[in-house]
């Protein structure tokens, strides 16, 4: 009952729903996420108090180095609603421009958005239109880039020590070279089946 | 006439109160704060970028440097993923293990927070209490895992191995004499869960001298009673999740309300806090602490009578024992495919969340059929908290401060990651 209700949300919207191990997942257009997840919060069918989680995703190498490699857009964000007052979960996912990865802040609807969104602008470098202090959070002052998006280096591109010439911090080229120890691997269907 | 102007304050990084590496710019009027600006991110290691460069099985030992207090249930969430994803179960006994496990861990983590909280507003006393009863928990995590803090024990189909039969005892060092020494080892005789066993059976007497010492202290009182109120609603936007929603009066617990594992089959209570305050907050932990003691004892008393497997009977994701390894190639390959390359997780995303002694600790884990992640996405409770620090500072004298950062219990390995 309270789930064709969501349809009928969701519908509204343009939205896809889709049902996948009992986790709910609605896909959304970037121009229609905001009134979503509006309706979402103050419906009472939705009735999702709490953004559990908010982030952000690079799918640049996703599925590289298998037989179908990724040919969607590269970014989303990725929202986790619980609605406390019906026990339930929903993850609302929208797609974003390559070039210009934007989406529109959540944060007057609900606060906890204020440091999730910009931990995803911090790491992936997405912009949230309307956050009042779209800052760094986790990375360094003055830091260069966005580290999780998926062509930046795991070692980075600067290491810092102290220069006692200088008597101070110095930012270098990187000296260490990348080594994968264990490499990525995407097996045909079945693969794990037929050897057990 | 002398002009009076706000002033701006730094606190850390480098504080004993700061819980860490937390550094706080504030905007102080005299002695209240107007505004504050916490600067997180000192203890960004990247480990949601480190996980996705390894082998699913690499990144255990990741979760339990996140929140280093309470490490199993970190591992937990992570190894939840990974088995949905997979559709595997564990045995039932693993189960167990892992709910007797993950409620040590919570008092684990509420000791080491009534001790470094109470350390911060003055009660100094609380700190050794609390260590001494940590000491014992530690030595079943050392018991069972080999690793007193950073377990890596769980594992997605079960747990590395099961519970010891014995526990290490102490030795004579020549000085002590003899009848000490026995009566150090009088517990340790049996197996680890008569160890744990003889733990619970005193561990309450041990919440009352902590109550004795705080509850009704007048000075206790006066430093958390009405200080860093939060109303449920202000709770929800803000995602509070865990001791801090409780705190505010919300009734849900992840363990109740969408339980995992066997925590359908525990009985315990749900403690809420009324208003909401510090010293709410303080009360559910440690009503918490005496419902986890129950839930202890619940899983003892079934894993005594129900021994049995504690690892899946997977080759793909278990490794073969070891004597079948010496004559049969098939396990020798098996071995060495899940050591050199690991298992590959069909293509799908998740979100699994526990409650951790904090909150709700969330990873949402996308896979792309690889052998290793394709993004892992950690959901730290303390992240949220600390994103509502100003709000719930904003007019308080900054001691106030001390008091509010420790009823967030707030740890930074989770919030920086």
């Amino acid at each position: 009952m309270e789930n064709d209700q969501i349809d009928l949300i969701v519908a509204q919207y343009d939205g896809q729903m889709t049902l996948d191990g009992g986790e709910s997942t609605i896909t959304v257009k970037v121009d229609q996420v905001r009134a979503l997840l509006l309706s979402l919060r103050d419906h009472p069918a939705g009735a999702c108090e709490q953004l559990v989680d908010l982030c952000g995703m690079d799918y640049l190498d996703y599925g590289r180095e298998g037989d179908r490699p990724w040919n969607g857009p590269r970014y989303s964000v990725v929202y986790h609603l619980l609605s406390v007052s019906r026990n339930d979960r929903l993850r609302v996912i929208t797609w974003l421009d390559d070039d210009n990865p934007k989406a529109p802040s959540v944060i007057d609807i609900w606060r906890s958005a204020d440091w999730f969104e910009r931990e995803a602008f911090d790491l992936f470098g997405i912009l949230f239109d309307g956050h009042p202090d779209l800052r760094r959070i986790l990375t360094d002052y003055g830091f260069i880039g966005h580290p999780f998006r998926k062509d930046f280096p795991l070692s980075g591109h600067v290491e810092m020590r102290y220069d006692k010439e200088k008597k101070r911090v110095v930012y270098e080229p990187v000296t260490i070279k990348p080594r994968v120890t264990v490499p990525r691997v995407i097996r045909e269907e079945g693969y794990s089946d037929r050897n057990s | 006439m002398t002009e009076i102007r706000n002033y701006t304050l730094n606190f850390g990084p480098q504080h004993p109160a700061a819980h860490g590496v937390l550094r706080v710019v504030m905007e102080m009027d005299g002695e209240v704060i107007e505004r504050l600006d916490p600067h997180i991110g000192l203890l960004h290691r990247g480990t949601e970028k480190l996980a996705e460069t390894k082998p699913f099985n690499h990144s255990i030992g990741y979760m339990d440097r996140l929140d280093y207090v309470s490490m199993m249930c970190n591992e937990h969430a992570y190894v939840l993923a990974i088995e949905k994803l997979l559709g595997v179960k564990p045995p039932v006994r693993a189960q167990y293990i892992r709910v007797l496990f993950d409620e040590v861990t919570r008092v684990l983590n509420h000791l080491m927070w009534i001790g470094a909280h109470g350390l911060d507003i003055g009660a100094m006393a609380v700190f050794l209490y609390a260590f001494r009863e940590r000491e014992d928990l530690l030595d079943c995590y050392e018991a069972a895992s080999g690793a007193r803090m950073h377990a890596t024990y769980y594992r997605p189909g079960g747990v590395y191995r099961d519970l010891p039969d014995h526990m290490p005892k102490y030795e004579s060092t020549g000085r002590k004499d003899k009848k000490k020494i026995a009566e150090r080892n009088r517990d340790r005789e049996g197996s680890m869960l008569d160890f744990l066993w003889a733990f619970t059976e005193r561990f309450p007497g041990k919440i009352d001298e902590y109550e004795t010492l705080l509850t009704d202290n007048r000075i206790w009182k006066q430093r958390t009673v009405n200080i860093g109120i939060v109303t449920p609603d202000q709770a929800m936007q803000y995602g509070f999740t865990g001791p801090m929603l409780r705190g505010s009066g919300v009734e849900w617990d992840l363990r109740k309300k969408q339980p995992y594992e066997v925590y359908d089959r525990m009985e315990f209570d749900i403690p809420v806090g009324v208003t909401g305050d510090c010293y709410d907050r303080y009360l559910v932990r440690v009503e918490e602490m005496r419902q986890s003691n129950s839930i202890i004892r619940q899983c003892i008393d079934w894993l005594r009578k129900h021994p049995g497997p504690v690892m899946l009977d997977n080759v793909k994701l278990a490794p073969p024992i070891r004597t079948d390894m010496k004559h049969d190639m098939e396990s020798m390959i098996h071995h060495f495919k899940l050591f050199t390359e690991g298992y590959h997780v069909p293509i799908g995303q998740t979100y699994q969340a526990v409650e951790a002694p904090k909150g709700e600790f969330g990873i949402y884990l996308v896979s792309d059929g690889a052998n290793k992640p394709y993004r892992v996405k950690i959901r730290a409770p303390g992240f949220a908290h600390l994103a509502a620090l100003d709000a719930m500072c904003r007019g308080h004298m900054l001691a106030d401060m001390v008091a509010i950062i420790g009823s967030q219990d707030i740890v930074f390995g989770e919030i920086d990651r």
